[in-house]
């Protein structure tokens, strides 16, 4: 396969000319394909793929004692593995800061928005809820994973569906699934990162647009309320910059919300 | 008498799985592959050949084979903990040992190839098909090569041998219960891999390794072909 490799200066310079390598505007995703049900031992799981990054989430539910202090609500825990199948640049070994950064921060997204219904996930108070895993593995990495993966997990927590539950063994029935979804509630809290490249800035960057950028911001919103925010990397933002970054992802999700909403149809 | 074995499936006894295999799924990866057997899908992807870091694990007489094998989290019902497992630290071994003998390894001396499995979802079989997975993926990767390498599970069910065991049948608890047998073979016919638990007598053992031998062919095919055709789904013969 033939790769291209564009320089960071080149990049700059180009938006600066208003233009993107490939064409797209500023506030523009690339191909966006979401397929559910792919590894048929998860309770839910998706593939996503945005132009050539592709990653896979899957969702897994098991039984835990609550928190004492949340004893009618369930736990919910979002991983990431940047695998090192996905690009050369990733490396086996225990976790480092970006997978664990990575891992966070779509946590946030997800749980801050309201999205799930801790009531929903407690199976007897004080006594046994629901752990609600999301598992992420990158297969690909062609940049803007972060989103692609929060994509994958909405779409898997969407469509999956509760295990059967034994309630005189206290165990999980893996083999019996019950058609009941995922206690969730009518908000889709989908992560945005806009990059900043000199001084512009884009979403859903290729690998060599996220290269050149300085500086990140993820937002997670859902219809418009903001419920999650990271600024990442050491560049600085003016205010103008974050209002244009508000701006553009606001555009991006809408885009993304609406093609979601059809391909989970 | 063994003719009256049903298996769980309803396979003929020397029947595997419906494979398919597919070339070229990850374009960051210099060679990529996929093999499914049933519900058990395999992803190989490698990075190499490429300078062998840590130094002091360097090879100067020839290069290094470093595959690692991963079951995803949510591969199997019980979800797995991410990260490295001993059973996932020892496939990784078996999986360079039976794909090494085809490699030409003096061909990049210092340099270390890395091949990267992960299953994406398992139905027993894993191992195997990382195997005929990653082995694809190095031929897709121009790496020199001697030979090819396919992998299958022979086993025995109670007293039956039979080939390609699924989970249903890893679990089967009639008498003798079941033995398997992942074996992985060149297509010269030299084994490179050999493994068993379970319980056997060495006549029955020298015959599950002559089906394995038969299955490892259509296998080959299989690769083969998927090889001709990159990024195009290959599927076997529906039985």
């Amino acid at each position: 396969m033939e790769k291209i490799n564009l320089n960071s200066k080149k990049i700059v310079e180009y938006l600066n000319e208003g233009k993107r390598f490939d064409g797209r505007k500023p506030e523009e995703f690339r191909e966006l394909s979401i397929k559910t049900g792919v590894s048929e031992n998860a309770e839910g799981s998706a593939r996503v793929k945005l132009g050539n990054t592709d990653v896979i989430v899957g969702v897994k539910l098991a039984t835990a004692e609550p928190y004492a202090d949340s004893p009618n609500k369930g736990n919910f825990m979002v991983s990431a593995e940047l695998s090192p199948m996905s690009s050369a640049r990733f490396e086996s070994g225990p976790p480092r800061f970006p997978v664990i950064e990575f891992g966070r921060v779509l946590d946030r997204g997800l749980r801050e928005s309201g999205f799930i219904n801790w009531e929903g996930l407690c199976i007897k108070p004080g006594e046994k809820v629901w752990t609600m895993f999301v598992d992420i593995y990158t297969i690909n990495d062609d940049g803007n994973l972060m989103d692609a993966a929060g994509i994958g997990a909405i779409a898997a927590m969407k469509t999956a569906k509760l295990p059967g539950y034994d309630e005189e063994t206290g165990k999980i029935d893996y083999k019996n699934p019950t058609d009941k979804p995922l206690p969730l509630n009518n908000v889709t809290p989908i992560a945005i990162t806009v990059y900043k490249i000199g001084d512009k800035v884009l979403v859903d960057p290729t690998r060599e647009e996220q290269d050149a950028a300085t500086a990140r911001i993820t937002i997670g919103s859902s219809d418009g309320i903001i419920s999650s925010i990271q600024k990442g990397e050491e560049d600085s933002m003016t205010p103008e910059e974050m209002g244009k970054a508000f701006d553009i992802a606001d555009i991006a999700y809408q885009e993304v919300f609406k093609n979601l909403e059809k391909q989970l149809k | 008498m063994t003719n009256e074995f049903k298996r769980p499936d309803g396979r003929k006894l020397t029947e595997m799985r419906p494979i398919a295999a597919q070339v070229g799924i990850i374009p960051n990866a210099d060679g990529s592959a996929m093999f499914k057997s049933g519900k058990t899908i395999a992803y190989a992807a490698v990075y190499g050949p490429k300078e062998h870091h840590p130094r002091n694990k360097r090879n100067p007489k020839q290069g290094t084979l470093r595959c690692t094998y991963n079951m995803i989290s949510f591969s199997v019902n019980d979800r797995i903990r991410p990260g490295l497992s001993r059973r996932s630290t020892e496939i990784s071994k078996i999986t360079e040992w039976a794909i090494a003998p085809a490699l030409n390894l003096k061909s990049f001396p210092g340099m270390v190839i890395d091949v990267h499995i992960n299953i994406i979802q398992a139905d027993a079989g894993t191992r195997c098909a990382g195997i005929n997975a990653a082995v694809m993926a190095l031929a897709h990767a121009g790496i020199p090569m001697k030979d090819m390498v396919s992998s299958v599970s022979a086993g025995k069910l109670d007293k039956t041998l039979v080939i390609d065991l699924d989970k249903a049948e890893e679990d089967f608890e009639e008498g003798e219960g079941p033995t398997d047998i992942p074996v992985s073979m060149t297509h010269s016919g030299e084994v490179t891999h050999l493994q068993l638990d379970g319980k056997i007598n060495k006549e029955e053992l020298k015959e599950a390794i002559n089906m394995a031998k038969t299955a490892c062919e259509e296998i080959y095919e299989i690769q083969k072909k998927a090889l001709k055709n990159v990024g195009k789904l290959i599927e076997g013969d529906k039985k």
